[in-house]
């Protein structure tokens, strides 16, 4: 899945490949390339990133149970993190969500993941980057204004939240997202937070 | 000269404490009035009597003019700029604060700094792409989207703190507004995604083009089922269609605006299209102004500015009632907050 080149090289291949030269490097380049977190795709790659991104939008019932089974196992490994340390779990763990999130949903590693709140589509892929519902410009056929070739992250949501349990969550106003946390574990951030926290309660009362 | 806009004085001194501004749009809104809110194209210049002379075409017929921020994507004059220029001279304006240039950082800024030049009206904006606009190479910002943009606003103003959490000595006393649009997919989430701006903090909506009555009425329906319509004002957005052959390329090139067919075949069935475009927005006031939970119109004309005054008069939603301008206030009024 994940090609192991260099990504000058790559950017070079598939500048090449797209018939552009001279080529450009990766931040000045007028397309955008595709990513899988921040892994420079081929295209055929992005085409089927996609195609899976909204197959789990489409059983995101099925995603949510395997969340909320998944969830108490990360929070219960708690003292695993923490004896490791989460410093030097953060890292490698980061890695495997950016992979198997990837794959499944395009992650774009914001390190803050609301998936069960958007219906197993993740906002972050939306080209504004909107994590509280559609902008005004959707088009009648349901594809986004920036992007015509690409179904609305949040048509895709409200769809995928519709057959959830908490179909609920989609209505919580999502506060804005931290910059820094990009590219960290969202799963470590839960993990902590859940087992840290009572403690600090706890301290607080004392 | 009668001014009956139900923001006397009087008033003012018993309701300014629970107003959330001393904004004369929120006094015509609260008060019951049928209120008309007006999109003010921005000049390509840097001549302030340009902003004026496309606010005078308006004058008598338009409680607030909206200020557009780089509407489409386009350079244009800043709205922070026009809605001083024309808070000056004593108008009332909304300030547009589109996501798509400016970070919390400098949108915090804004939002103190327009407060503090006189502007009482803010409209929350996430913005148009960067590639629909004449700057398609630009760097698309988009750091926080509407609603969070609502919030942040709202927190400085009712919890007196910026998102960092950091005081602030004197709030912004602003009345909120957002947008929405009922008439793109998917259709069934937005009253819900309404009531989130209203939880967000938005006071007042106005929404893009209507055009298409029954769908707006589907919404409307819902949004009252969801109990909406009690905790806020909506203010459709009309304009009239210059010719059939426009209409069909905004429909095409202007994303989100949804014009059905009925309307375009009926401008090409006109002797005079341009006559029957006003027409047309003429009746769809009329019509909107019955709907429950309607509070008033946004009109965008846009190159057709002059045509308002006219569109508003023919549709009588005013009902003799003549909003403040220059030239029929005796006081500028400028200083009753």
């Amino acid at each position: 899945m994940e090609p192991d080149v260099k990504r000058p090289l790559l950017d070079e291949a598939i500048q090449a490949l797209r018939g552009r030269w001279p080529p450009f490097s990766r931040d000045e380049s007028p397309i955008r390339l595709a990513t899988i977190g921040s892994t420079v795709v081929l295209p055929w790659q992005e085409k089927l990133v996609y195609s899976v991104r909204l197959w789990a939008a489409r059983h995101a019932r099925w995603f949510e149970r395997l969340y909320r089974a998944f969830e108490p196992v990360i929070v219960k490994l708690h003292p695993l993190w923490k004896s490791v340390g989460y410093q030097r779990a953060e890292k490698p763990m980061a890695k495997v969500e950016e992979i198997s999130k990837g794959m499944l949903f395009d992650c774009q590693m914001c390190g803050q993941c609301i998936l069960s709140s958007t219906g197993m589509s993740c906002p972050m892929n939306c080209p504004k980057s909107m994590r509280n519902g559609p902008c005004g410009g959707v088009m009648q056929n349901g594809n986004c204004e920036v992007n015509p070739e690409m179904r609305c992250v949040w048509v895709e949501a409200w769809e995928g939240s519709q057959k959830m349990k908490e179909a609920d969550a989609i209505h919580v106003v999502q506060l804005p997202v931290d910059h820094r946390l990009q590219g960290s574990s969202s799963w470590l951030r839960v993990a902590r937070g859940a087992s840290e926290q009572p403690v600090e309660q706890q301290e607080a009362s004392q | 000269m009668s001014i009956n806009d139900g923001a006397g004085r009087g008033q003012l001194a018993s309701d300014a404490q629970s107003f959330s501004s001393a904004g004369r749009l929120e006094h015509v809104l609260r008060a019951g009035h049928f209120a008309v809110t007006a999109e003010l194209a921005p000049p390509d210049s840097a001549n302030p009597e340009d902003v004026y002379a496309r606010a005078r075409v308006f004058d008598g017929y338009v409680d607030s003019m909206n200020a557009t921020d780089g509407s489409g994507a386009n350079c244009h004059m800043s709205s922070m700029a026009m809605c001083a220029l024309l808070t000056r001279e004593g108008y009332e304006t909304v300030l547009q604060i589109s996501c798509r240039d400016r970070n919390r950082i400098a949108i915090q800024g804004d939002v103190l700094g327009g407060a503090a030049l006189g502007i009482r009206n803010m409209l929350c904006l996430t913005g148009d792409g960067v590639q629909v606009g004449d700057h398609p190479e630009a760097k698309p910002v988009f750091d926080l989207d509407s609603m969070s943009l609502l919030e942040t606003v709202a927190r400085l103003r009712d919890k007196h703190v910026y998102t960092s959490g950091r005081k602030l000595s004197d709030p912004p006393r602003v009345f909120l507004g957002a947008a929405a649009n009922p008439f793109v997919p998917p259709h069934d989430f937005r009253p819900y995604r309404l009531a989130k701006k209203i939880a967000a903090g938005a006071q007042f909506i106005q929404t893009q083009y209507c055009f298409d009555l029954p769908r707006f009425q589907t919404f409307m329906a819902r949004s009252r089922d969801l109990g909406l319509l009690e905790k806020c004002f909506i203010l459709p957005g009309v304009g009239p269609l210059a010719s059939a052959r426009t209409a069909e390329w905004m429909r095409r090139h202007i994303p989100g605006v949804h014009i059905p067919d009925a309307i375009i075949k009926r401008l090409e069935g006109a002797k005079d299209q341009k006559a029957e475009g006003r027409n047309i927005c003429i009746e769809l006031i009329q019509q909107l102004r019955e709907i429950e939970g309607v509070s008033g119109v946004h009109v965008m004309a846009h190159r057709q500015e002059s045509y308002v005054a006219g569109i508003i008069e023919k549709s009588g939603v005013l009902r003799g009632r003549e909003p403040w301008s220059p030239s029929n206030s005796t006081t500028r009024e400028r200083d009753y907050a």
